[in-house]
C-alpha cells in the first residue's frame, strides 16, 4: 500500500516517488471512538435517495436522444412525421430495418468495420503496451525524448498529416502492383492496411498505457529483477496481467475509433466492396434527407457492436486500476 | 524494498538517479548498496544493459511506424507549406508567401475566433461533467454498472450518428430540446438556425456525445485513490468538498492533465460537427479551424494554403497545451503542501 501512497501523493511531474514517510494515519484506538453505526443510518439512507435521483436525472438526460432515436427508427415513416414526440410507436414495424440490408450491402459494411475495428484495436493495446512500458519502467538514454516525441505528436493536428500519408500509403514499394520505386499501382490503398498500419501504434496508446503503468508501483519490477527475472518476464508476468484494466479501456478507445472512423476510410478505400458502416451510413444521409426512418435505423444498427463491446468488457474497467498493484 | 524504507526523505524525490534504483539488482553485492553517494560513475550493469536493449526492442514497432507515418508525413507537409502544391499540375516555390497571406486573410481570423470560442465552452465544460460523474459512480454498487453503461452509451455513437440524432433534436419547432424547455416556460432559440447559438448547439452535443469517454479514465484515477486517505481525511473532520478539494483532486492530478490535454487537443481540431451539422453556419458562425483547412485543401486544392494553415493550428494547439501544463501542475503541488501543512499541524497539536 506504501508504494501507492507514496505514487500518487509524491511529486507529480514525474520523478521517482517520494519515499514513503510516517504519517499521522488513524491509530486503532482513534477509529474505535466514532460511534459509527447511529447517526449514520439515516444520514446515509438521504445521501442514497440524493445519489439515486441525480444519476437518475443524468441519464434520462443522456438517454433521452437515443431512446427517442430507437423509437423514431420503429417507426412507419407517416407517423414520424405526424406525431414526431410520441415515444413508443402507436405501430412497430421493422421496415426500417429491413430496407436499410435491402437498399445497400450494409452487410459487407458490417464485416470491413469489424475488421478494421479489431486490427487496430489489437495492434493498438499490443504496441502501446510495449511502448508504453518501456516509457514507464526501463531506465534507458533518450526516453524522455521518445516520450516528448510522441507527445508532441499528439498534438499535430491530424488534417496536417492526411495528404502525405495517402501519398505515401499510394506510392509504398512493391505493394498493390508498385515497383521498387513505388510507381505503377495503388501501393496500399483500397486494403484494409491502409486504415490499419499507419495508426496501428498510435501516439495515444503510447502516451495512454504509460501514464498507466507509471500508476504500477516499480517495486514490483525491483523485486523480480533482484530475483534475476528477464525484463521481457518481468513485463509479461507482473506488469501485463496487472495491465489488464488499462489496456481494456484502451482496448474499447481504439476499437470505438476504428468503428467510427469517418473520414479516413473514406479517404483510402475507393471500392465500393471496401466501404464502412459509417461511409455507407453518410451515403445513407445523403440519399434519404428527410427520411428518418431508415437512416435512425442505420444508426441503431451502426452502433449495436460498439456497445456490445463496452457490456462485456466492463469487468476489466472495474477491475481497480492502481488497486491491482497495491493489494 | 527494505533499502528504500532506510533512507526515507534523505533526497528530494527525482533526485536519486535511476542507476541507484536498479543497483540492488545486481550481483555487486552489499558493499556496493550501502554507497549512493557514487553514483553516476559506476560501469553499466548487465541488469542497466538489458534494460536498455529490451526499451528499444519494445519500442521498435512503434517508432518505426511514428518515423514512416508521422515523421516523414510532416516533412512532406513543411516542403507543400512553402509551394503552391495543389494536386494536379505544376507547382512552383513561394517561400514566406503562404504564411504572410494567413494574417491578412479574415476567413482566417473569423476561423480562428469560432474555434477559441468552442474551445472555451468545451474544454471546462467537458472537464467539470466527465469529473463529476465519474465521482458521482466512484461508488460500491450494484445500480453503478448500470449507470456507467447508460452515460457511456453516446461515446459508443459515432458523429455521423450523433448529428443526425441531434440535427433531428436540436429543430426549432419540433425538436425534443425546444419542446422540453417549453415544459418549464422557456421559449427556446433556433439553435443551429441562429448564428449566436450555434455555436454552443455543437458544444452541447460534443459534450454529451464525448463525455462519457473522459468519465471512464476519470474512474479509472480515482479507483487508484487509496481509501486511506479518505478515512484520515474524514477523521480530521473534513465534510464531502473538502475530503474532494484535498484529497480527491490533488490525487487525480495526473489523471486531470491527461484528460485536460486531450479535451485542448481534440477541441482545437473540431470539424465533423460543424460539418455535418451546419456545414460552418449560419453567417460563417461555425467555421472552425480544420473546416477552413479542409475547405481550402480539399475544396479550393490550395494544398499548399492549406498545409501552411495547418502548421499555423499546430503552433496554436503546442501554445495552449504548454500552457494548460503550466496551469495544472503548480495547482496540486500547492494543494499538496497544503495538505502536508495540515495534517503536520493536526500531528503538533495532538502532541
Amino acid at each position: 500500500m506504501t508504494a501507492i501512497d507514496s505514487d500518487k501523493v509524491g511529486s507529480t511531474t514525474g520523478g521517482q516517488p517520494t519515499k514513503a514517510r510516517p504519517q499521522t494515519v488513524a491509530t486503532p484506538t482513534a477509529l474505535a471512538d466514532i460511534p459509527r453505526s447511529r447517526p449514520r443510518s439515516t444520514r446515509s439512507r438521504i445521501g442514497t435517495a440524493v445519489w439515486y435521483v441525480a444519476v437518475t436525472v443524468l441519464s434520462i438526460i443522456t438517454i433521452a436522444p437515443l431512446i427517442w432515436t430507437l423509437s423514431t427508427s420503429l417507426k412507419p415513416a407517416t407517423e414520424i412525421l405526424a406525431g414526431a414526440l410520441n415515444l413508443i410507436p402507436s405501430n412497430p414495424t421493422i421496415d426500417n430495418y429491413l430496407s436499410v440490408f435491402e437498399d445497400v450491402p450494409f452487410g459487407r459494411y458490417f464485416v470491413n468495420s469489424l475488421i478494421l475495428g479489431l486490427g487496430g484495436a489489437v495492434t493498438n493495446v499490443f504496441f502501446g503496451s510495449l511502448g508504453g512500458y518501456a516509457l514507464a519502467k526501463l531506465q534507458f538514454r533518450g526516453r524522455a525524448g521518445v516520450f516528448a516525441l510522441f507527445l508532441s505528436s499528439l498534438m499535430i493536428p491530424g488534417i496536417v498529416t492526411m495528404i502525405p500519408v495517402f501519398l505515401i500509403l499510394r506510392g509504398f514499394p512493391l505493394l498493390g502492383g508498385n515497383d521498387i520505386l513505388g510507381q505503377g499501382g495503388l501501393g496500399m490503398l483500397n486494403s484494409y492496411a491502409a486504415v490499419i498500419v499507419p495508426y496501428a501504434a498510435g501516439a495515444f496508446a503510447v502516451f495512454f498505457m504509460k501514464q498507466f503503468f507509471e500508476t504500477l508501483p516499480d517495486e514490483l519490477g525491483e523485486a523480480a529483477r533482484i530475483d534475476g527475472a528477464s525484463e521481457f518476464r518481468i513485463f509479461a508476468q507482473i506488469y501485463f496481467p496487472l495491465a489488464r484494466a488499462g489496456m481494456a479501456v484502451l482496448g474499447i478507445l481504439s476499437f470505438q475509433a476504428g468503428w467510427n472512423n469517418f473520414l479516413w476510410p473514406l479517404i483510402v478505400l475507393n471500392d465500393p466492396d471496401m466501404m464502412t458502416v459509417q461511409v455507407g451510413l453518410s451515403s445513407f444521409v445523403n440519399n434519404y434527407e428527410t427520411n428518418f426512418g431508415p437512416l435512425l435505423a442505420g444508426t441503431v444498427v451502426a452502433s449495436l457492436p460498439v456497445l456490445v463491446v463496452f457490456i462485456v468488457a466492463q469487468r476489466y474497467i472495474i477491475e481497480g486500476v492502481a488497486h491491482a498493484g497495491g493489494k | 524494498m527494505s533499502v528504500q524504507s532506510a533512507t526515507p526523505g534523505a533526497l528530494p524525490s527525482g533526485a536519486v538517479p535511476a542507476d541507484t534504483v536498479v543497483a540492488p539488482g545486481a550481483p555487486g553485492g552489499p558493499g556496493r548498496r550501502s554507497g549512493p553517494g557514487a553514483n553516476g560513475k559506476r560501469p553499466p550493469h548487465p541488469t542497466a544493459r538489458q534494460m536498455r536493449r529490451n526499451a528499444w526492442i519494445f519500442l521498435a514497432v512503434p517508432l518505426a511506424l511514428f518515423a514512416v507515418f508521422m515523421l516523414l508525413p510532416m516533412v512532406i507537409a513543411a516542403v507543400i507549406s512553402f509551394t503552391d502544391y495543389a494536386i494536379v499540375g505544376d507547382w512552383t516555390w513561394v517561400g514566406f508567401e503562404n504564411y504572410t497571406r494567413i494574417f491578412q486573410d479574415s476567413f482566417f481570423w473569423i476561423a480562428l475566433r469560432n474555434t477559441a470560442w468552442y474551445t472555451l465552452l468545451y474544454v471546462p465544460l467537458g472537464l467539470v461533467i466527465a469529473l463529476s460523474t465519474a465521482v458521482l459512480l466512484n461508488r460500491r454498487r450494484g445500480a453503478v454498472r448500470l449507470f456507467r453503461t447508460l452515460f457511456y452509451i453516446p461515446v459508443v455513437s459515432s458523429t455521423v450518428a450523433t448529428a443526425t440524432i441531434w440535427y433531428w433534436l436540436l429543430n426549432p419547432q419540433k425538436g425534443l430540446l425546444n419542446v422540453a424547455l417549453g415544459w418549464i416556460g422557456i421559449d427556446g432559440p433556433a439553435w443551429l438556425y441562429d448564428s449566436q447559438w450555434a455555436m454552443p448547439a455543437i458544444v452541447l452535443m460534443s459534450v454529451w456525445a464525448g463525455f462519457g469517454a473522459n468519465m471512464i479514465i476519470f474512474l479509472g484515477g480515482l479507483q487508484g485513490v487509496p481509501g486511506d486517505l479518505y478515512e484520515a481525511a474524514r477523521l480530521d473532520g473534513a465534510n464531502a468538498w473538502q475530503q474532494f478539494r484535498y484529497v480527491t483532486l490533488p490525487s487525480l492530478s495526473r489523471t486531470t492533465f491527461l484528460v485536460s490535454t486531450l479535451l485542448i487537443i481534440g477541441a482545437f481540431q473540431v470539424f465533423d460537427q460543424a460539418y455535418v451539422l451546419t456545414k460552418g453556419g449560419p453567417g460563417n458562425s461555425t467555421v472552425t479551424m480544420v473546416y477552413y483547412i479542409y475547405n481550402k485543401g480539399f475544396g479550393a486544392l490550395e494544398m499548399g494554403y492549406a498545409s501552411a494553415l495547418s502548421f499555423v493550428l499546430f503552433v496554436i494547439i503546442i501554445v495552449f497545451s504548454l500552457a494548460n501544463a503550466r496551469l495544472s501542475t503548480p495547482r496540486s503541488e500547492s494543494g499538496e503542501r497544503r495538505r502536508t501543512r495540515r495534517s503536520t499541524r493536526k500531528a503538533v497539536s495532538e502532541r
